[in-house]
């Protein structure tokens, strides 16, 4: 039978847990909130992993590891367009540029991320492709699972817990009376902090600084528990009234019945 | 005939159902279940599972119904299906059981994020040795100044009807 699914009846972990045990080869395709993840194995072992419009080529992750330059990345891309990521491989370290170790390193690292982004997923839809191998024009590595396993648990418990603390990031932040004084906070903490504002949802503000669900909502935690901010609900923000709400529009009658419902409630 | 309802959520054996039960003119249609955990069934013997459903009736036109949400977190889908269209919603709050505090932040915000609509919290069972000061309780849920936090003993007809008052006052004043 397929090995699909919802991710709502079955984790990220759980599906890692199982390629690993079933010895899996072939690529995990998820459809998760706006974006896509491919994640390709050999024989339980990750090999590559690409999510959303990354397009997961050496250049590009070398680029992102502060490897290479932003005008070596567009000159790889211009220039060497045409050629894949086996052969750029063999060309920078030919070139002395990178050595084989620190190219297999990047991408690990880089496939690991990919992965850590996918543990804040917990809506979407999987499905197991075996005939989908690894892309032949990209380098693969063999990752052990395990550790990604034990840390996307460990993930998991924390993503519950904020989850359950912070239930929706389409609510605001607004500060409370106590002063932002000597409080020791880092680059990220004030990168969110300066876009506090009772107009911009945790949303908007975790989009703006290009950071995950999980990310925002750690940060948002500890800035709740030192009472530096509260939520709110956005300011302009126009929520229909539920017209099932009062069996009339009319504001008056509507005062009317809620009068009556305090008078019968009080002669109870 | 005019209807109109309003919620009653918090955590798992907050006492909600005894809310309800206290004012509602019918015997509430309950959906209990016995709770097959053990960890659980150490707080009470069965919990419900739907919902709660209580009726009063003001006059021959108009009804308010008072439905109670389940309170364990795997019965969440029926939340939003039960705040849709509420007048204003209550949140109970057992003032003896800090450890749940922290779930009735939690569904606090999730009805905030449904619905415009006010609400109350009801610290319940404050006639109890060991019931949390409500000042302690507000910091604990980290409720601001102007949220009401109302002393509840939800066996007590008059707590409830003076919780349920108190909600129907800020419902009235989202309409001025």
């Amino acid at each position: 039978m397929a090995l699909r699914g919802n991710l709502r009846d079955f984790t990220i972990t759980q599906l890692l847990n199982l390629i690993n045990l079933a010895r899996k080869t072939g690529t995990l395709v998820v459809d998760g909130p706006g974006e896509q993840a491919f994640v390709s194995f050999r024989e339980g072992k990750l090999a590559y992993a690409r999510v959303g419009k990354d397009d997961g080529s050496l250049a590009a992750v070398l680029h992102r590891a502060n490897k290479l330059t932003v005008n070596q990345y567009r000159a790889i891309v211009e220039r060497a367009g045409r050629i894949n990521d086996k052969e750029l491989g063999l060309l920078l370290i030919n070139a002395g540029y990178l050595t084989q170790e620190e190219i297999l390193a990047n991408l690990q690292t880089y496939f690991t991320e990919a992965i850590r982004r996918l543990f804040t997923w917990v809506e979407g839809f999987f499905r197991f492709e075996n005939e989908m191998l690894p892309p032949d024009d990209r380098i693969n590595v063999r990752l052990d699972l395990e550790n990604i396993i034990i840390e996307g648990s460990r993930q998991l418990r924390e993503w519950e817990q904020l989850q359950d603390e912070i239930p929706s990031l389409d609510m605001a932040l607004k500060f409370t009376d106590r002063p932002l004084k000597n409080v020791n906070l880092s680059v990220e903490e004030w990168r969110v902090v300066s876009y506090i504002n009772p107009k911009n949802t945790m949303k908007q503000i975790a989009q703006t600084n290009k950071m995950n669900d999980l990310e925002v909502r750690r940060i948002v935690y500890g800035l709740l528990q030192a009472g530096l901010v509260e939520i709110v609900r956005p300011e302009g923000m126009v929520i229909p009234q539920s017209p099932k709400m009062f069996p009339t529009q009319d504001k008056e009658e509507q005062k009317s019945l809620v009068n009556k419902l305090i008078g019968r409630i009080r002669s109870l | 005939m005019q209807t109109v309802k309003m919620v009653v959520t918090g955590p798992f054996s907050a006492g909600k159902t005894e809310f309800i039960q206290s004012v509602s003119e019918i015997d509430v249609v309950s959906t209990e279940r016995k709770i097959s955990s053990a960890a659980e069934r150490a707080v009470k013997e069965s919990t419900t599972v739907a919902m709660d459903f209580g009726r009063i009736t003001v006059n021959d036109d108009l009804v308010l119904y008072l439905f109670g949400t389940p309170g364990q977190k795997r019965f969440d889908f029926m939340w939003e299906i039960l705040s849709e269209g509420m007048l204003g919603f209550i949140v109970m709050v057992d003032s003896t059981r800090p450890e749940t505090f922290r779930e009735a932040r939690s569904i606090l915000e999730t009805f905030r994020a449904y619905a415009p609509t006010p609400y109350v919290v009801a610290a319940n069972k404050q006639d109890m040795e060991d019931a949390w000061d409500l000042e302690d309780m507000r910091h604990a849920l980290r409720l601001d100044g102007k949220v009401k936090l109302l002393p509840c003993i939800a066996t007590d007809k008059e707590k409830v009807k003076s919780i349920l008052v108190e909600l129907l006052y800020s419902v009235l004043g989202e309409l001025k």
